[in-house]
């Protein structure tokens, strides 16, 4: 039941007449000789904490730790009470959300990795504005984080998901790809389709660098993570409408690898280049580490 | 745990900022306080390279001395370490290396003193998205990960040792994933460390501490998976 691969991973849903989420549940029954329900209470859990992690910011911000953000998904929240998002309803609600996780990130809350801390606002983000948007229950929301963890598996078994290997490109990038393959399943797509959403995240993220200000998972985590949601969605809707990506989804994550190791170090999260390195980002990076 | 689950992908679940520098951190400590034969009194943590830069923005220090005192990556207690620390006598410090481009970028080595006297340095890496392993005990490089039920043999360097603890194992059931023995010079003092699949029937210490070059034995049960 394991795949090594995102061509294996489609052939067994083919076989199968399944979608993803299935095959990345039957394969963690196998592989960690548990059974179904207790994997599913396993994600429920994260699930729940995913939800507490977004709901905290909104109602009361506090300041990250480096002092960088905090309050700003609950600004977003607001605007779009107001009735003034111009993203939209879904949107808006998504990239509060996502914002608010990396919010309760950086003030030593409860987070889920998803795949990494400073991307762990995207997959929560997205899918729990989609479920709210369209009053969809917690089971199907567990099976497109099922859906998610196959991507990011493959991910994390034939690329990286680590900044400092591979740029936030590994990290935003591919929670995003994640997300958009989890809100395909999500809202009825196909296994291809998924795969076509995923492939499309990845190449609009291809290059982006990691580069937080004075080293901490502040900024521009937080932003990125919203932007990450707007890619995300957007792939989503491509792959729904019917589009295809012309490139399959192993060749794409591939090249991520590729073009990830070619980043410059000083863009891999050593706080050395980038956004860390204008005149701005320094004496805020250096306000902290003199806390 | 040798393949990469679905909760390695959406996982851990932490208490924030970073995998690596926060849960990592706690998972590092977590492990080396099952090392303790008795409570904990004292503790020095040695912070280097990236470690000791930017510790402070990422709780890095908070972490390292909840997972001392037992709590894991999800504890929501670990923000409040210090006060914890403070209320159960726990003596804690925390020192910057200087920068040292052969050492991983984020090490730290934890120095343990409990109450009856055992007192011991373990040296952890955390290698990010929460991984991390074991990189020295004492003066003894060795290598694992806490990923695997660990047993900890501090043993004489004489022929016959190896054979007698897997000789224990073996009558035991003990189905051996990795073994590797470590040691400084030969016949000295020498650590073998064994991960296996599931737990340590009960007596299987004792009789392995039989052996007369036997001078400790540690057994770390798997670390939870989050």
């Amino acid at each position: 039941m394991d795949f090594k691969n995102a061509q294996e991973l489609l052939e067994l849903c083919k076989k199968e007449n399944c979608p993803i989420s299935s095959i990345m549940k039957k394969r963690e029954c196998i592989l960690s000789e548990t059974t179904e329900e207790a994997i599913t209470a396993q994600m429920d859990h994260s699930l729940k904490i995913m939800r507490e992690s977004v709901a905290a910011p909104i109602q009361s911000p506090k300041k990250s730790i480096g002092g960088l953000i905090g309050g700003e998904a609950q600004l977003i929240d607001q605007h779009r009470r107001s009735g003034n998002s111009i993203c939209g309803s879904v949107l808006s609600r998504a990239i509060a959300y996502s914002m608010a996780v990396l919010e309760t990130n950086t003030t030593m809350g409860l987070i889920v990795a998803a795949p990494t801390a400073g991307s762990s606002g995207v997959l929560p983000g997205l899918l729990l504005a989609l479920q709210e948007e369209y009053h969809l229950s917690d089971t199907v929301v567990i099976d497109a984080l099922f859906n998610a963890g196959a991507i990011g598996y493959l991910a994390m078994r034939n690329a990286t998901v680590a900044g400092a290997v591979g740029g936030c490109q590994a990290e935003v990038g591919v929670a995003s790809a994640m997300a958009a393959s989890a809100a395909v399943e999500l809202m009825g797509g196909t296994p291809e389709q998924c795969l076509h959403a995923a492939v499309s995240v990845l190449m609009n993220f291809l290059g982006l660098v990691c580069d937080p200000i004075g080293g901490l998972v502040e900024c521009p985590c937080q932003g990125r993570n919203a932007a990450g949601v707007a890619v995300a969605l957007t792939g989503a809707e491509l792959a729904l409408s019917g589009v295809k990506q012309l490139i399959p989804f192993d060749e794409m994550l591939q090249t991520m690898y590729q073009v990830g190791r070619q980043i410059p170090p000083g863009l891999r999260e050593t706080a050395l280049g980038g956004c860390a390195a204008t005149p701005a980002g320094k004496k805020l990076g250096c306000s902290i580490c003199h806390k | 745990m040798a393949f990469i689950s679905v909760f390695n992908v959406l996982g851990p679940e932490m208490i924030g900022p970073s995998s690596s520098h926060t849960a990592g951190a706690c998972s590092i400590a977590l492990l080396a306080q099952q090392m303790a034969d008795s409570p904990i009194t004292d503790v020095e943590f040695t912070l280097y390279n990236s470690f000791a830069q930017t510790y402070k923005g990422h709780g890095t220090d908070l972490a390292l001395l909840g997972g001392v005192m037992g709590f894991s990556t999800d504890d929501r207690r670990i923000p409040n370490a210090f006060s914890i620390a403070r209320e159960r006598g726990i003596s804690y410090k925390f020192i910057e290396a200087d920068p040292d481009p052969d050492i991983h970028p984020n090490t730290v080595d934890i120095h343990i003193t409990c109450s009856k006297g055992r007192s011991y340095t373990v040296r952890g890496e955390s290698l990010g998205g929460g991984k991390m392993r074991i990189s020295r005990i004492n003066h003894i490089d060795v290598d694992f990960s806490g990923e695997y039920s660990t047993l900890i043999i501090v043993h004489y360097d004489r022929p016959g040792v190896l054979a007698h603890i897997t000789g224990c194992l073996s009558k035991k059931n003990v189905n051996i994933a990795f073994m590797k023995l470590f040691r400084e010079t030969k016949g000295d003092i020498a650590y073998s460390i064994i991960e296996f699949d599931g737990t340590l029937p009960e007596d299987a210490e004792a009789q392995i501490s039989q052996n007369p070059n036997v001078q400790d034995v540690i057994f770390i049960p798997i670390q939870r998976r989050s």
